[in-house]
C-alpha cells in the first residue's frame, strides 16, 4: 500500500466527507436511538415527555406476543426460502452454464425481479393471489378446483409469503451461482467422466464439493436479505391473519411508527442491531480461528 | 466408435430438455409481468370478471398520469430527484473515500471502522434505520423535506458503494498512477486523467445499482416522506390502504414504476451482473 505519497490535504480531504455522513447519519442516529430505548416518550400538549425508564423497554420484549411470531416467523421464512432458492438457482446456474452461448436470454431475463421494487412485486402477487379474480384462483377453476383464500387463511398466508420471496430472490442466487459454476475447472469433470462417472456422481464427487464455498457464500448473502423482508409483507399482508405473517420488519414498523411509541420501538431496534452485531463478531471470531489452524 | 455415435445422438436430445426447462423458468418467472401489464390495460370490471380476451384501455394510465387528483407524476419526480441526487452523492464520496482507504496508508482500524459500518448496514433491517433517521430528522426539523430522504438513502447506499469500488479499484495498476506522480500530476488531475477513466465501467456498474436500490427502496421513504414528498413505492403501497382498490389503476402505476429496472435491464445488463456478483465474489 506504500504507492505514492502525497500531501496531508489529499489524503484527509478525500476522505472527509465519508467520515461526515458515518458520523453524522450513521452513528450519531443509531447513538441516538439507543438513548430513546431508555425513554419513555409521550406527547402532551404538543410537547415531548422524556421519561426515563431504565431497561423497562427491554424488559417487557420478552413478553411481547408480536415480537415473538415476529422472530419464529422471519426465522421460518428465512431457512425455508432461502433453502429453496439456493437449490433452484443451482439447478438453473448448472443448466444455464451446460448451455453455453445459447442460454444468453434467459440469463439476462431472470435478472428483472431483482430489479424491480418489492413493493410493485408485492402488487403483483396481491392482485394474482386475490380470491376472486386472481389469476391462480382462475386456473384452479378451470381444474375444477374450487378458489383457495391465499393470504387470507392462517395456515397458508405464510407459506404463500415465501413462495413470492422464493420467486423474487431466486434469480439473485442464480447469479451468485453461475458466476461459481462458469469458474468451476473443466478439467477435472472431464476427468471424471473419462474414468467412467455418471453425470450424478460426477456432480456429487466433484462439482458439488468445489461450488460447496460459493453455496455457502450464496446461503449467507440470501439469508440476510430475508432476515430484512418488509415490502413484499406490507403489500400482500401485512402481518396478517392475526399474526400469522409477522416478520421482525414489520414488528419494529408497528411498534415505532403505528402506535406512535418511539421508546419501546427504538429497544426492539437496538435488540436487533445489537444481535446483528453479536452474530458477526461470532462469526468474524470463527472465521479467525480457522485461519489460525490451517 | 460405437460409444461416440451414442453420445452424439443424445447431447441434442439432452440440450431439447435442459431448454425446455429453461424456458419454463422464463414462464414463471417473466409470467406476473405480463400478467400485471396486461391487467393494466383492463378495466376494473373486466379484471374483476377474468375474461380472457378483452380489448385494451389506456384508461388507467390516463387516471394515473393525467387526472388531477393523481398525485403519481409528482411521485415519479420526487423518486427521480431523490435517486439521481443520492446516486450522485454516493458515488463521488465512495470514489474519493475508497481511493483514499485503498492507496493512503490509513491505519487498519479507519479501514475495520468502514467495514463494520458496512457489515452493520447490510444485516440491520432498514426499518430500524428509518425509525433512527425518522427521530434525528425530526429533531432538525428536517422531517418533510426530500432532502432528509436523499440524505437517508446516501448513507444506506454508501457502504455498499464503497466496497463494490474498493473491489474494482484493486483492479487498477499502480503504475499507472506512479506514471503520472512522475509526469508531475496532481491529486485531482490524476484522479480525474488517470483513474476515473480506467474506472468506469466499475463507476457505472456501482451507479446503476445505487440508482436502482433508491429508486426501489421503500420502508425508510415511508417513514420519511408525506403526502407531497412521497416516493413511486410509497404511493403504490398507498393504493392497497384506500377503501376501495382500485386495482387496474395500482397495476398502471406498478408498470410505470418498472420503467428505471427495464431501462437499466436493456442498456446496462452487462453492468448489473458485474455489480451485483462482484460483492459475494470478492
Amino acid at each position: 500500500m506504500t504507492s505514492v505519497q502525497l500531501g496531508w490535504m489529499p489524503k484527509y480531504g478525500s476522505l472527509f466527507p465519508a467520515i461526515v455522513f458515518f458520523l453524522a447519519l450513521a452513528a450519531l442516529p443509531v447513538a441516538n436511538l439507543l438513548f430513546l430505548s431508555f425513554m419513555e416518550i409521550s406527547w402532551e400538549g404538543g410537547v415531548v415527555q422524556r421519561e426515563f425508564v431504565g431497561l423497562e423497554n427491554y424488559a417487557a420484549l420478552a413478553d411481547d406476543p408480536l415480537l415473538k411470531a415476529g422472530i419464529s416467523n422471519t426465522l421460518i421464512l428465512v431457512v425455508v426460502a432461502t433453502s429453496c432458492q439456493v437449490a433452484l438457482g443451482l439447478a438453473l446456474a448448472l443448466a444455464c452454464s451446460s448451455l453455453g452461448n445459447s442460454s444468453r436470454l434467459y440469463r439476462t431475463l431472470f435478472i428483472l425481479p431483482i430489479l424491480i421494487p418489492g413493493i410493485i412485486i408485492g402488487a403483483i402477487w396481491r392482485l394474482m393471489y386475490n380470491f376472486q379474480f386472481g389469476i391462480i384462483n382462475q386456473g384452479l377453476d378451470l381444474l375444477g378446483i374450487p378458489a383457495i383464500d391465499w393470504l387470507g387463511s392462517p395456515h397458508l398466508a405464510l407459506a404463500s409469503v415465501i413462495v413470492v420471496d422464493i420467486w423474487h430472490w431466486t434469480p439473485f442466487s442464480f447469479l451468485l451461482l453461475l458466476a461459481a459454476v462458469e469458474g468451476l475447472p473443466k478439467d477435472v469433470s472431464e476427468a471424471a467422466k473419462v474414468d467412467g462417472a455418471t453425470a450424478w456422481q460426477e456432480f456429487r464427487r466433484v462439482s458439488l464439493p468445489l461450488l460447496w464455498p460459493a453455496i455457502v457464500t450464496t446461503f449467507i448473502f440470501r439469508a440476510v436479505i430475508a432476515f430484512k423482508v418488509f415490502d413484499e409483507v406490507f403489500l400482500l399482508t401485512s402481518g396478517g391473519p392475526g399474526t400469522a405473517t409477522e416478520v421482525i420488519s414489520f414488528t419494529i414498523y408497528q411498534r415505532f411508527f403505528l402506535q406512535d411509541n418511539p421508546g419501546y420501538g427504538s429497544a426492539i431496534s437496538v435488540a436487533v442491531i445489537f444481535s446483528v452485531a453479536l452474530v458477526i463478531a461470532i462469526a468474524l471470531q470463527m472465521q479467525n480461528r480457522r485461519e489460525a489452524t490451517r | 466408435m460405437s460409444n461416440a455415435v451414442k453420445t452424439e445422438r443424445r447431447w441434442p436430445k439432452e440440450k431439447i430438455v435442459l431448454h425446455a426447462a429453461m424456458i419454463l423458468a422464463v414462464i414463471i418467472t417473466l409470467g406476473p409481468f405480463v400478467w400485471i401489464a396486461l391487467s393494466a390495460f383492463k378495466t376494473q370490471i373486466v379484471l374483476l370478471m377474468g375474461d380472457i380476451t378483452f380489448s385494451p384501455v389506456s384508461y388507467n394510465f390516463d387516471e394515473v398520469l393525467f387526472d388531477r387528483r393523481s398525485t403519481y407524476p409528482q411521485n415519479f419526480l420526487n423518486s427521480l430527484i431523490v435517486a439521481s441526487i443520492s446516486t450522485m452523492l454516493v458515488i463521488v464520496i465512495a470514489f474519493l473515500a475508497g481511493y483514499s482507504l485503498l492507496r493512503m496508508n490509513w491505519p487498519r482500524w479507519v479501514l475495520n471502522a468502514f467495514l463494520v459500518w458496512a457489515m452493520l448496514f447490510n444485516l440491520v433491517p432498514p426499518v430500524s434505520l428509518a425509525s433512527a433517521w425518522y427521530e434525528l430528522f425530526r429533531t432538525v426539523n428536517l422531517s418533510i423535506d426530500l432532502i432528509s430522504l436523499t440524505l437517508a438513502h446516501t448513507t444506506l447506499n454508501l457502504p455498499m458503494a464503497l466496497w463494490l469500488l474498493i473491489a474494482f479499484f484493486r483492479e487498477v495498476p499502480k503504475e499507472l498512477e506512479e506514471a503520472a506522480f512522475v509526469d508531475g500530476a496532481r491529486f485531482f488531475t490524476l484522479l480525474r486523467r488517470v483513474i476515473v477513466p480506467v474506472m468506469m465501467p466499475g463507476i457505472v456498474a456501482v451507479a446503476v445499482l445505487v440508482f436502482i436500490f433508491s429508486w426501489n427502496e421503500f420502508p425508510v421513504a415511508l417513514a420519511l416522506t408525506n403526502n407531497k414528498t412521497a416516493t413511486v413505492p410509497v404511493a403504490i403501497a398507498k393504493f392497497v390502504q384506500e377503501e376501495e382498490i382500485k386495482y387496474t389503476q395500482m397495476a398502471a402505476a406498478s408498470v410505470l414504476s418498472a420503467i428505471p429496472a427495464l431501462l437499466a435491464l436493456i442498456f446496462g445488463q452487462r453492468f448489473i451482473v458485474k455489480g451485483l456478483t462482484a460483492g459475494a465474489v470478492k
